[in-house]
């Protein structure tokens, strides 16, 4: 069931009625399997406030509620300064709220951790490990021995089509691959949750594209909870089994779509024909007016 | 370049001309400053200098300066030939180069163990960097002949005092280069880090150390360079083996031709100091300015 806050309620209904189609993910809700990595991540009416030295403070987020469960592929979406990135930061232990508590199977964030994976734009990978050594990386700050953390990571470097460059340089990589690495290395510590903040926003539209489907198959492949931050109107429509549109000043969710775009294309294995679809087309189109309207009000876009 | 710089053959245009730029050639950058190969142009400078040199100093020719200011090159080297198999004042060349590399040598590691550490300190630690950012900031841009007498009223005339003077020269460079590197790692490496499940002290060793190691290797390169600037400062006073020493006391008694070598020798030992830090360069950190 689709909600909808702060904002017009005709969206609910359209989402919920022609948007939720049957959904094989498990429902939302408290369904924190409690081991291994079946765990709920969730933020509880989460505010950040950044004191501002003069005039009124920046509420980053006011009042965000959300949780994910291992299978559900949320992504968010927003103008700029909507608060996605604080969110994810939040979500990652990097920030701690102002209000509301975030917690994981329960139990609160306090800070980062092994079981919240994060995948990062750029920059976040160590040149001077080979690739292999990135994705082990997690595993040995752990105090797994070498060959244990080997073999671990083994499954992920073929997972995301890695196996023939486990001994190059960082920087012999393309962009694309670099970012093979990174999806490797944060899933070799098996986390409870994935979150990505703008993962493909660096690369060409061609590699996005195949990037895209590379996730889409190792999250159905390893069953993560996964938060997903875009600018892409079309890749967030594509991947998500949960959209969520968050608008600024303050930074807050506004519209939760529930689809199954994502599943259509396990079942066609065609992105083109799963993204010109009507309906992939017409909500296309809603989000981007509501995004742009947000632009605008903003400042952002000058007409 | 406006119209006029490129018609007007006046000097202005003709030095327009120089600088400014038509379309690029296929391979090059349009714009780029100092495009081209300025390698045979460098031969020709270094060539073209000791011509002049040779020229103006050679008896054969009518010195044009006396040997007293400038010996000529011939004498320069009958001179290293001497020093380096005979000796001046009782020691040969070789004693007065290992008597010097070795002090910039333990001075350099001094610095690095002290100044790479202090430097990390400072860089990720609020208290260390309040602490020594006074004392380092101050001393920095004195010039070591300035703070000589001081070492020499505190540390007496021996080798302490000498070591004291280079380590001071490499010291400063060493802290901020450090901490210029912990700055330039990605944040998002750390924060990567923490979310694998590092500690603060994982995170110390392994990312931030390891990142800022390009910018720490530099903060060595240029420590050693100050250490060779210094040297003839730290070899000034009662000193006996020593390029420095060398040079000073051949200046007392003018022989200039030793004044020169010594200087020729300290150049090309420095410059070679300078190779092979960037070739460790080259081999610890070959990610630099690829990332």
């Amino acid at each position: 069931m689709a909600q909808v806050k702060g904002r017009p309620a005709s969206k609910k209904a359209k989402s919920a009625s022609t948007k939720s189609r049957k959904n094989s993910r498990p429902a939302k809700g408290g369904k924190a399997t409690g081991n291994g990595s079946g765990k709920e991540l969730r933020a509880e009416a989460v505010t950040v406030v950044y004191p501002v030295k003069e005039g009124d403070d920046v509420h980053a987020l006011e009042k965000v509620s959300l949780s994910i469960s291992p299978g559900d592929f949320v992504v968010a979406l927003g103008a700029s300064g909507c608060g996605k990135t604080t969110f994810l930061n939040l979500l990652a232990g990097f920030i701690k709220p102002t209000e509301g508590n975030v917690t994981l199977g329960g139990k609160p964030v306090l800070g980062p951790g092994a079981d919240r994976g994060v995948v990062f734009q750029k920059h976040a990978l160590l040149p001077w490990l080979k690739v292999l050594q990135n994705v082990t990386f997690g595993l040995k700050m752990q105090g797994i021995p070498q060959d244990k953390r080997r073999d671990m990571a083994r499954k992920y470097i073929d997972l995301v089509g890695l196996k023939d460059f486990e001994q190059k340089n960082i920087y012999e990589l393309s962009g694309g691959m670099q970012q093979r690495v990174g999806l490797a290395r944060a899933l070799t510590s098996d986390p409870a949750a994935l979150l990505m903040d703008e993962p493909l926003g660096a690369l060409d539209a061609l590699t996005r594209d195949n990037m895209q489907e590379l996730i889409l198959d190792v999250w159905r492949e390893t069953h993560k909870a996964i938060f997903f931050i875009t600018h892409s109107v079309e890749e967030a429509l594509f991947m998500a089994t949960k959209l969520i549109v968050m608008s600024p000043r303050p930074g807050r969710i506004t519209h939760e779509y529930e689809l199954d775009f994502c599943h259509r294309f396990f079942e066609c294995r065609d992105a083109r024909k799963v993204k010109s679809m009507p309906d992939f087309i017409e909500m296309r189109e809603e989000i981007i007016t509501i995004i742009r309207g947000d632009e605008l009000e903003g400042g952002n876009i000058h007409v | 370049m406006s119209d006029a710089t490129h018609s007007g053959s006046s000097f202005f245009g003709r030095l327009g001309r120089l600088f400014s730029a038509g379309p690029a050639k296929p391979g090059d950058s349009f714009g780029a400053p100092g495009v081209g190969n300025s390698t045979t142009i460098a031969i020709a400078s270094a060539i073209g200098i000791f011509f002049l040199w040779w020229v103006t100093t050679t008896p054969a020719l009518g010195p044009m300066v006396k040997p007293l200011f400038l010996p000529s090159p011939a004498e320069v080297w009958d001179k290293f030939v001497s020093v380096a198999t005979e000796g001046y004042q009782d020691q040969t060349l070789a004693e007065h180069t290992l008597a010097s590399v070795q002090r910039i040598f333990i001075a350099f590691v001094l610095a690095a163990l002290f100044g790479i550490p202090i430097g990390m300190a400072m860089a990720t630690n609020r208290v260390f960097r309040g602490i020594f950012d006074p004392p380092i900031e101050f001393y920095r841009p004195l010039p070591p002949l300035g703070y000589l007498p001081l070492t020499i009223i505190w540390f007496g005339i021996g080798e302490t005092q000498k070591l004291v003077l280079l380590f001071l020269a490499m010291f400063a460079p060493m802290v901020l280069n450090t901490r210029a590197g912990v700055r330039s790692v990605a944040i998002e490496q750390i924060h990567a880090a923490y979310s694998l499940g590092a500690s603060r002290a994982q995170v110390l060793w392994h990312v931030i150390l390891k990142g800022a190691m390009p910018e720490i290797l530099t903060g060595m390169r240029i420590g050693i360079g100050f250490g060779w600037t210094t040297l003839v400062a730290a070899e000034l006073v009662a000193t006996e083996r020593g390029l420095g020493a060398m040079i000073m006391s051949a200046s007392e008694f003018l022989v200039t031709s030793v004044v020169i070598m010594g200087i020729v020798v300290i150049g090309i030992i420095a410059y070679s100091f300078d190779l092979l830090m960037r070739w460790v360069e080259r081999r610890v950190v070959p990610w630099k300015g690829r990332v």
